[in-house]
């Protein structure tokens, strides 16, 4: 296998610099059929030679190094995996990118195009069919559009109307279209306002708000970890949280963090996973605690990059955590076959499986979930029950001894496993806007 | 006689404009901008015909279909469903609940008439 495209890039380089080979091989003291095999991508170049031929060039040598192509050569194979290239397709992709350099790059932009405008669809398809707000202004533009619609066709097409009913519809259409400017300036700037908070998101509720919080905090909250400042000082600190049932949120949640890392710390649960593994039940037992406080905790492990979500009896979401490839829709509800919910008929039962993401890149998840009591036990009553889920990226070439990943998909709508038996509803991805 | 159709819609240049045209096809045109009385509305006047907006405040007008629908006195009941909610699942509730036709908003005055037309034909 060729040995990456420092070579490509150097050819490109000499090219645009207008240099022949013989030219810059001269230059760097080196013979041109030797820059030849380098140019094209035959033999390795590193050290004094590379910056050598990065001065001769008048560029930076690591313009020329292989940092950028590897990232360009992941996109491209990632690319051609998703479009289900065979194997042999695949692993041509750094042949393919050392030869067509240019046309690679756009392969890779149009891919990562996609990628980014697929997560738009996802999110706008999720508010416009569950936004409250945004549903009242779309329906308060399309009925005065409608109003000046029928309005102006009267106008036009009625030559015997009175000037009594003509001088009605004049107002009424100048009074529409005024509407029309205010709604529509309203409108743009409600998306606006949210669209600058966070790639692909928009706030707009409590959950959103909260949301937004933890994902500027990155999900990491040293000083509550160690005590140095309350909850509640935290929430009252946070410009972002600006609703009283944003603020009622986040603080039950770093409540919960505080209790959560006064009885385990990031610190001792790293060494135990060292010592013991990935195992939350042997760490629980370790650490004298709940299954979901371990899970909770190994959610905020940075190292571990997972993602968490936790839900109440009805199924509600009470926290969303989203790691690469896996993220909780914030409007619609959630893939039912989320081994999250599973737990719910069976308290106490601590699961773990693999699941794989529908999606582009189909990745991988190790998952363990358990719904455990959170109120106190009385007679005749069944206790309040929250489930806790974690989700642990595989890596691709990570042995599991889980075999069969359960297939999900993030929402019904955007979903493309058209023949599941958990769907809801009909995907926009399979029969179009 | 004139026939008669009730128009619930609480958006007032829509109700000016379709009372302007349905009046010159010949129609009877009554209005009625709230969704909580829109029932009881229907029962009292009997039309031949009801334009129903979707969006209503005290009632949804997928509610009053249900509910119409629910009595046989107005099972054959034309009703024209205008609506800016033109999704697949809207759609979709509407004519599972006996929608005669479902019309997205906005819409054009031939559209409407043709429909109304189509609806009321015998």
């Amino acid at each position: 296998m060729r040995e990456g495209l420092t070579g490509s890039r150097i050819r490109e380089r000499r090219a645009m610099a207008g240099l022949k080979q013989a030219e810059l091989a001269s230059r760097i003291g080196i013979s041109a059929s030797y820059l030849n095999l380098i140019e094209h991508n035959r033999r390795r170049i590193g050290g004094k030679l590379l910056l050598n031929i990065a001065s001769a060039l008048g560029v930076d040598a690591s313009a020329l190094t292989e940092g950028a192509e590897a990232a360009l050569i992941a996109k491209l194979r990632e690319a051609a995996s998703a479009a289900k290239l065979p194997k042999v397709d695949v692993n041509t992709a750094d042949e393919f990118a050392g030869r067509f350099p240019g046309w690679a790059e756009v392969l890779a932009a149009g891919y990562r195009r996609v990628g980014a405008l697929e997560r738009t669809v996802e999110t706008l398809s999720d508010r416009l069919a569950h936004d409250p707000k945004l549903a009242a202004s779309v329906h308060e533009l399309l009925s005065t559009a409608a109003a000046i619609r029928s309005t102006a066709s009267i106008l036009a097409d009625d030559k015997k109307i009175t000037t009594e009913w003509r001088d009605r519809f004049h107002v009424n259409l100048d009074q529409d279209s005024r509407r029309l400017a205010q709604s529509s300036k309203a409108l743009v700037n409600y998306l606006d306002n949210q669209s600058g908070d966070q790639e692909g998101y928009a706030i707009g509720s409590p959950q959103e708000e909260v949301d937004a919080f933890f994902a500027e905090h990155d999900y990491t909250f040293e000083e509550i970890e160690s005590g140095t400042i309350a909850a509640e000082e935290l929430v009252g600190q946070s410009e972002g949280l600006v609703s009283g049932s944003a603020r009622h949120i986040a603080r039950g949640i770093l409540q919960q963090l505080a209790l959560d890392a006064g009885e385990v710390s990031l610190q001792k649960l790293q060494d135990q996973i060292q010592s013991v593994g990935m195992d939350p039940i042997r760490l629980a037992k370790y650490f004298a605690v709940s299954v979901s406080t371990i899970l909770r905790r190994l959610g905020s492990l940075k190292s571990l990059n997972a993602g968490l979500v936790v839900c109440d009896r009805t199924g509600s979401l009470l926290f969303r955590k989203p790691t690469k490839g896996f993220t909780i829709p914030r409007f619609d509800a959630p893939c039912a076959l989320l081994p999250l919910f599973d737990g719910l008929s069976s308290v106490g039962q601590i699961s773990r499986n693999k699941i794989a993401v529908a999606g582009r890149s189909e990745m991988e998840f190790e998952v363990f979930a358990v719904a455990e009591p959170v109120s106190v036990f009385s007679y005749n009553n069944a206790p309040l029950v929250q489930a806790t889920m974690l989700v642990v990226p595989l890596k691709s070439n990570e042995l599991s001894d889980l075999s069969k990943p359960i297939e999900i998909g993030a929402t019904c709508r955007v979903c493309p496993r058209e023949l599941c038996p958990a769907r809801r509803e009909p995907s926009i991805l399979s029969s179009g806007f | 006689m004139k026939k008669r159709v009730l128009l619930v819609e609480d958006e007032p240049n829509i109700i000016e404009a379709i009372t302007f045209l349905l009046s010159r096809e010949g129609w009877h045109v009554d209005t009625q901008t709230d969704g909580a009385t829109a029932v009881k509305r229907v029962r009292e006047l009997q039309p031949d015909l009801l334009m129903l907006d979707h969006m209503l405040p005290g009632k949804s007008g997928l509610d009053i279909l249900i509910e119409l629908r629910s009595d046989d006195q107005f099972l054959a009941l034309p009703i024209l469903m205008l609506t800016a909610r033109g999704q697949m699942r809207d759609r979709a509730e509407a004519e599972a609940a006996g929608v005669s036709r479902f019309m997205t908003k906005p819409f054009s005055n031939t559209e409407v008439l043709a429909a109304v037309r189509d609806l009321t034909r015998n």
